[in-house]
């Protein structure tokens, strides 16, 4: 391609310019303002709450009644099918089978849906990179060590691998030493969904690691007697932040949609407190009457991930000089 | 010179580039003649637009973001308005291309044998068999040993040496009229690089093709060349005979591509002279002489651009893009005894 | 290659035995508490705990426990405690549901995959591959089992077009089998479908943009074969691991969530049962069997690559 050659100096920075393309991409600024719209609403969720519902994402209705148009009726039928939605400011998006307002949990669900995928997100890039650089950079058999670590981890579905771990842990908790974390805190999802992701991120970083550090400035570093870890640290981690943007994106997304795989199988994030998962997994079992309570929870689930899986690809595509799509015509 | 019409015919050729930045103008009105059989060598620094240049002779930048304007006739054929057919069936047959580096430029996953045999087979109706024969007969000819078996290899078990000689057998192949070689040798070790540029050449001579070798290296083109045209800034600012050129550069960026050869007769202890400042931006070129910014000579008229002419009288192949009287020229460009640019860095 | 071959598989094993002592040491050592109650479950009496300690070894130290919980798990005597029945044949039991849907979803996803690829890197940036983008996006952003749930509830539930679930052999009636497969295989593969026309289309872009493919134009070649003996070629090999290591994982018990959704009684189906009860060995066995399952074919995809892709086998 002769635009490469060509792309002479005009002396702004890769960022910069990336930032420039981004702005032109319409799809992206949508999903950047769906993306901040849903985790404004997550984090309002108890003044949504306290304000408008008047409940709390714990509290059982399933005996009380609520006036609807002018009528009364049960928000939980006799039958055992909850109300659906209302769209006043009492069970808005109707209730579950315990008579818990349904957009009440949907806010506080995400919000630890999106705790959670956050959360996981910085536990695996730490230590993603911390042992893709070690790896890369020192290889020999401290990268055979970790690179066979990463591969048994990389064995084991994400999700069968999470469900092992959550189940094994979610009836003990943790205790490594003065850290303690009970079993159904939502930080075990969070440790085992960054645990899982762990090689995803890893392997692609440490092949990086292991080209940067055949780079010529890698080698004046060397020659000025630099130590590996300032080496490290000063020359390698700048020249990853590129591919570390882009990853963070994917990571997010990944982490929520796992997060909802394992709180449905029961082996993520722990009833009665709520997360798109459990919604959707307490949700499943009404489906013939209520699909509503599927539907709200995952329609909430893929909108978040799709805005931020459009942002990621965005970011990519303005970050990679070669991308293709991008040329004017 | 020759009274047959040229092979090659470039009128005025230039080529932008729509890109996120600006408009890249990458070959700015070039125009150039290759003689049947004749070795013409484009020298200039990276990004000058010669790699460009002549892979838009082939239809190879055609892109959604690029424009062409011009014409490039080669034997009868304009190719820069052709349509992809009519450059499928000259690629290749007519004109064949050397690759800057034959490590990326052969399919990692195919046989070597077979991607010569696939380029005799496009343009030839022969066999597998015949093209196969005929592939062991090129790659003998280049000087590949046990032809028959390394057909069979893969471009990583070749040294770099062999793989550029791969890539010659392959331009080779369908007896192509022209050899666009775009600087052939940069990727491979400065050993061998002589000798593969002579086999080159020789091959050249022998099949009767022309060639235009792309390059940055002077003592190259002394050697090798017919002829010799200067790239600067996507623009041919001198274009002589080797012989005048050596003897008689007119453009003052010439005299600094001379002034920065290493020699043997200069002290070694001095510095190589260099040319001051950067290559210019093809986005926001300088207005008139692209190589104003940067020449130490510049006076008023190099605000207008000028035009590619002879200025020197009875020599009506050299020609050069420069405003500067012939004589003054001769007296500037004089620096301790030799060609320069200006005196040499200390 | 040979040699090759050699390595691969002592990296091979050596992966395995990482693998049985990783899965011991989540179950057994990782947690809090005592394993023994662990693996008895919640409902365990005193007695119970105390037999199932001895029986695996939690008064020995621990490389005995490790040997004896592989020991366990590899003779096939590992029994689960809510049910009391042998894991490894309600394991067997499972197959035939995991592999119909494995083989099934594979085939379709490896295909539509492969297809839409093409479509979106034919004209980059054109409508067609954007509309193709964001539909795969779209995909990949949707939970499978939230995917299943919805077709369920449309094409079971209110219309009855096809069954609700569970599997019917296909020895038993093939027509029933693919009726009760559709919606599973579909919930299944889109995901992934939108996955690999992804990779597929950056592949090609990426290939379109290589030295050889500018080389193979430059020899003439016709647009087609340039594509088809050059990008193509280049651009699939790296989908064929990425296939052989998700199929891996799916005939594994990977689809867990799909096969309850659809209550395919399969391998995944099974694992979550043994979780929604912390039924521990079963869970144990099924991770050991998947991790096995997947590191075996992984380094089976490795040998495959190093026949496509020649640069491998001779560099590393």
């Amino acid at each position: 391609m002769p635009g490469e050659e060509l792309r002479v100096g005009t002396g702004v920075g890769p960022y910069r310019l990336a930032l420039r393309r981004l702005r032109r991409n319409v799809a992206a600024l949508v999903a950047a303002v769906v993306f901040v719209g849903i985790v404004a609403c997550c984090l309002c969720a108890p003044l949504y709450a306290h304000y408008v519902a008047h409940t709390g994402p714990l509290d059982n209705h399933e005996t009380e009644r609520v006036k609807v148009g002018g009528h009364i009726r049960d928000v939980v039928s006799l039958i055992g099918i909850p109300i659906g939605p209302t769209w006043h400011s009492h069970f808005l998006l109707g209730a579950d089978f315990n008579g818990r307002d349904v957009a009440v949990r949907l806010l506080y669900g995400g919000r630890n849906s999106l705790i959670v995928g956050f959360s996981a997100t910085a536990i695996t890039m730490f230590a993603a990179v911390l042992i893709a650089l070690f790896a890369g950079y020192y290889r020999g058999w401290i990268d055979s060590v970790l690179a066979r670590m990463l591969d048994v981890i990389w064995a084991y579905p994400a999700i069968l691998l999470g469900v092992a771990i959550g189940t094994s842990l979610s009836l003990g908790g943790i205790s490594l030493g003065p850290l303690k974390i009970s079993g159904d805190s939502l930080y075990i999802p969070a440790l085992i969904i960054g645990f899982v992701n762990i090689p995803y991120v890893a392997k692609p970083i440490r092949g990086q690691v292991i080209a940067l550090r055949e780079k010529e400035f890698v080698d004046a570093a060397r020659t000025l007697d630099a130590g590996g870890l300032r080496i490290m640290m000063t020359e390698i981690l700048p020249n990853l932040s590129s591919t570390i943007v882009v990853l963070v994106p994917l990571m997010v997304a990944n982490s929520i949609l796992l997060e909802a795989g394992l709180s449905y199988l029961g082996a993520g994030v722990q009833p009665p407190n709520p997360s798109w998962g459990t919604m959707i997994s307490d949700g499943v079992r009404l489906i013939t009457t209520s699909p509503f309570l599927v539907l709200v929870p995952g329609v909430a689930l893929v909108l978040t991930v799709l805005s931020i899986n459009i942002l990621g690809e965005a970011v990519r595509d303005a970050l990679d000089p070669r991308a293709v799509t991008r040329t004017r015509r | 010179m020759s009274t047959q019409p040229p092979l090659l015919e470039v009128d005025e050729l230039s080529v932008t580039f729509g890109t996120d930045d600006g408009t890249v103008r990458a070959v700015d009105g070039v125009s150039l003649a290759v003689e049947q059989g004749e070795i013409l060598c484009v020298v200039g620094e990276s990004g000058s637009g010669k790699s460009v240049m002549t892979s838009s002779l082939i239809g190879l930048t055609r892109a959604a973001n690029a424009r062409f304007s011009g014409r490039a006739v080669f034997d009868g054929v304009e190719l820069i308005g052709a349509s992809e057919r009519q450059l499928e069936r000259i690629r290749g047959a007519e004109i064949a291309v050397i690759p800057q580096d034959p490590m990326t430029a052969l399919d990692p996953v195919q046989r070597i044998g077979d991607q010569i045999a696939e380029q005799i087979r496009a343009h030839n109706r022969v066999s597998k068999r015949e093209a196969f024969e005929t592939t062991v007969a090129l790659m003998e000819r280049v000087g590949i040993p046990q032809a028959r078996t390394r057909a069979r290899a893969f471009v990583h078990q070749f040294s770099g040496g062999m793989r550029q000689r791969i890539m010659i057998a392959m331009a080779l192949s369908c007896d192509p009229r022209l050899i666009i070689a775009d600087e052939p040798t940069t990727a491979l070790d400065v050993t061998i690089q002589a000798q593969i540029l002579h086999e080159l050449a020789a091959l050249c001579r022998q099949t009767g093709a022309a060639l235009i070798l792309v390059t940055h290296d002077f003592g190259v083109v002394a050697e090798l060349a017919d002829r010799v045209a200067v790239m600067y800034g996507g623009r041919i600012i001198e274009q002589a005979s080797v012989t005048e050129l050596f003897g008689d550069p007119q453009h003052p960026y010439t005299w600094g591509l001379l002034g920065s050869v290493p020699r043997v007769d200069r002290p070694r202890s001095a510095r190589l002279p260099t040319i001051g400042g950067a290559p210019p931006s093809l986005v926001r070129p300088p207005t008139g002489c692209h190589f104003k910014p940067r020449c130490p000579h510049r006076f008023e008229p190099c605000d207008d651009v000028p035009p590619l002419v002879s200025r020197l009288p009875g020599q009506p192949n050299h020609r050069d893009r420069c405003w500067l009287d012939v004589e003054e020229k001769r007296r500037l460009r004089l620096v301790d005894g030799d060609i320069r640019l200006v005196g040499a860095a200390t | 290659m040979t040699r090759f071959i050699v390595r691969r598989m002592a990296q091979t094993v050596i992966v395995l035995v990482l693998i049985s002592i990783f899965t011991f040491l989540i179950f057994q050592v990782i947690p809090n508490g005592d394993p023994a109650a662990r693996l008895a479950g919640r409902t365990a009496s005193p007695d119970q705990i105390r037999a199932i300690a001895r029986s695996w070894g939690f008064d020995q130290p621990i490389y005995v426990q490790y040997l004896r919980t592989m020991q366990k798990i590899f003779s096939g005597s590992v029994v689960s405690y809510s049910q009391q029945i042998n894991v490894v044949d309600q394991i067997r039991r499972g197959l035939p549901a995991t592999v119909s849907l494995a083989v099934g979803a594979g085939v379709i996803w490896l295909l539509f995959g492969i297809v839409v690829g093409l479509l979106s890197a034919l004209r980059p940036g054109r409508v067609l591959d954007r509309v193709l983008g964001f539909l795969a996006l779209t995909a990949i952003s949707t939970p499978a089992f939230v995917l299943g749930a919805v077709l369920l509830y449309v094409f079971a539930y209110r219309t009855s077009i096809l069954p609700t679930g569970e599997y019917v052999p296909l020895t038993d009636d093939p027509w029933q089998w693919f009726r009760h497969l559709v919606l599973p295989w579909i919930s299944l593969s889109l995901a992934f479908i939108g996955f690999y026309s992804r990779v597929l289309r950056g592949n090609v872009l990426d290939a379109k943009h290589e030295e050889y493919v500018r080389m193979a134009r430059a020899k003439g070649l016709s647009g087609r074969r340039v594509m088809v003996r050059h990008v193509l070629r280049n651009s699939l090999i790296p989908i064929v691991s990425l296939w052989g290591l998700d199929f891996a994982g799916v005939i594994g018990g990977g689809a867990i969530l799909i096969e309850s959704i659809f209550d395919l009684r399969g391998v995944g189906q099974y694992a979550a049962e043994s979780i929604s009860t912390l039924d521990v060995p079963p869970i144990m066995v099924i991770v050991m069997y998947t991790g096995v399952l997947v590191v075996v074919v992984a380094a089976l995809v490795d040998i495959l690559y190093a026949y496509l892709d020649p640069r491998i086998s001779l560099n590393t």
